[in-house]
């Protein structure tokens, strides 16, 4: 590991001793927050229980369906903009403009087609994550050196093969960014419209337990959610590095 | 040898090309009119001051771009819309795909074609030997110099065994040792594939040295001032920069191209004729 990783740890782990001690020490009430070693005991116990499988399972289906759309969406949807100048021109202000729109004002529209389904959660994520798809496309596509447009004519490939075989890894760099970015925005998405409307579901889960003064168990369902999209973006950050370090000098 | 010998392998005739203007600027003439046969399995450079339309005229040649007026032709079949079969490009700017290893970069044309595994295996290790490649075949362009990379790109062009090899300063970015070295190669390449080969190069040695005729243009909208025929033998290497007549060669295209090399940088003729000459 190196330094940087090293301090990085004990970071982390200094802020989680402090809480710990401030905890212990009452200097923070129990009624505000247990400790962190408590949390993860509580959390243990919520796991081993299985009470909150279910939760996790459709939090994460909601996740994956939204990301899965926005990605394979964001892309052509991208690379259509890319292709045609004056619909870009035309787009562009409302692509800068996307995301001061909140989105969760559209919920109510959403429930009102969809039912009181996982779809208006998975819609609002979905348009929330589909966006930066599309910017970090056009980023990538921007910086694709001209001359591969005329490989591609030399080799006579159609603009579907192009997109494939040449936009899209030599894009790849920009469209892990925006991958990224989906996986976060499709969480945060899901997550706060459980949280805020929805009956099921993980940040259902946790609204349940606050609005039940249930501190233990939102607590720790709090740190599942942390630990959770920790793990899933270093992953991909190892999976980046791994894949774009050799096209790298 | 395919075709005969006499009839023209590739040819320009009047040909020109007019960018459209955008965006409420002028038209732009970039070339021509010219005219231009390529004989079967010559060597013929082109020079030029900088932006005086050999990009252009090379991207007509290539169909990569359509000529605005005149004829193209390639192997007796008019030039359109697409690149025909039988041609071959290697551009200036770095065209290898930095997310294939040097192996897959050299097979990507010919897995498209529906060769077979075995032949493709054959022709990419046989380009990747005759480049000096083969150690270099796991590699990742970023892992490789400016030089070598061009090197991918004309192995990639190679393995579709071209007819016509079109090259547009392919060593441009290169330093001077290296671009003779790899003129070197390019007399080898040419020898062994027996394709027509059309460079374009800024680098009045390197076109004399490696040509059998050299086509200097005129400064934008670019024509041919002056076509000169080298004589050398097919069997020649970088050594004949040391013969006489090579340095009667540079010194008849630097007469051709001095005036219009001085008009490309925004000189009048009478500057140019008032200082002192080369
Ligand atoms: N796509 C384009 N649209 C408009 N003008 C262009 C375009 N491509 C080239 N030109 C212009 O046409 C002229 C000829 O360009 P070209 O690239 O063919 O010159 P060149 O001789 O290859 O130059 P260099 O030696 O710098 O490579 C230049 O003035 C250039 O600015
Ligand atoms: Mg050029």
């Amino acid at each position: 590991m190196t330094p940087l990783t090293w301090i990085r740890i004990i970071l982390v782990a200094a802020f989680f001793g402090v809480l710990e001690i401030l905890c212990r020490t009452r200097v923070i009430k129990p009624v505000t927050m247990i400790p962190p070693s408590e949390m993860v005991r509580e959390l243990g116990a919520l796991l081993a229980s299985g009470s909150i499988y279910d939760d996790i399972r459709q939090t994460l289906a909601a996740v994956a369906i939204a990301l899965v759309l926005a990605v394979v969406s964001g892309f052509p949807i991208g690379v259509v903009l890319h292709a045609v100048p004056r619909l870009r021109r035309a787009v562009d202000p409302l692509l800068a403009t996307y995301y001061a729109v909140p989105f969760f004002v559209f919920y109510p529209v959403l429930v009102a087609i969809f039912g009181l389904s996982q779809w208006p959660v998975i819609v609002i994520a979905f348009m929330f994550a589909v966006v930066a798809m599309v910017i970090s496309t056009l980023n990538g596509l921007d910086r694709i050196p001209r001359v591969l447009d005329k490989v591609a004519r030399i080799h006579n490939m159609g603009a579907v093969e192009t997109a494939l075989r040449l936009k899209l890894p030599a894009a790849a760099p920009h469209l892990f960014t925006g991958l990224k970015l989906a996986v976060a925005y499709s969480f945060i998405g899901v997550i706060a419209c459980e949280f805020i409307m929805a009956a099921s579901g993980l940040g259902y889960a946790i609204a349940y337990a606050y609005n039940n003064f249930d501190n233990r168990t939102m607590y720790a369902l709090m740190l599942f959610v942390l630990a959770l999209v920790t793990t899933i973006n270093m992953a991909l950050h190892v999976w980046e590095r791994r894949l774009l370090r050799r096209r790298v000098r | 040898m395919s075709g005969d010998v006499n009839t023209p392998h590739a040819e320009l005739a009047g040909v020109t090309r007019i960018y459209p203007g955008a965006a409420g600027r002028p038209p732009l003439h970039a070339l021509g009119p010219v005219d231009l046969v390529l004989r079967h399995g010559e060597f013929f450079s082109i020079v030029g001051p900088s932006g005086c339309g050999k990009s252009t005229l090379l991207e007509v040649l290539a169909g990569l771009a359509p000529a605005t007026d005149g004829r193209v032709t390639f192997e007796g079949r008019p030039v359109a819309g697409r690149v025909p079969e039988g041609v071959g490009v290697v551009f200036q700017e770095d065209a290898s795909f930095p997310w294939l290893t040097v192996w897959d970069n050299v097979a990507f044309g010919l897995r498209r074609t529906g060769v077979d595994a075995a032949e493709i295996e054959r022709r990419v290790g046989d380009a990747l030997s005759f480049m000096g490649l083969k150690d270099f075949a796991r590699a990742y362009p970023a892992q490789l110099s400016g030089g070598m990379r061009q090197r991918v790109c004309i192995a990639r062009t190679l393995v579709m065994q071209p007819r016509l090899i079109l090259l547009d300063e392919p060593f441009g970015a290169l330093d001077a040792q290296t671009r003779l070295l790899m003129g070197d190669e390019l007399l080898r390449l040419w020898r062994r594939t027996q394709a027509t080969i059309l460079l374009i190069t800024h680098a009045l040695d390197e076109a004399a040295m490696l040509s059998d005729r050299i086509g200097a243009m005129s400064a934008r909208p670019g024509r041919f001032i002056d076509i000169v025929e080298t004589g050398w033998p097919a069997e020649r290497d970088s050594r004949i920069v040391a013969k006489p007549e090579f340095g009667a060669i540079t010194s008849r295209l630097w007469q051709s191209l001095r005036e219009e090399s001085l008009k490309a940088l925004g000189h009048g003729r009478a500057q140019a004729g008032a200082s002192p000459t080369a």
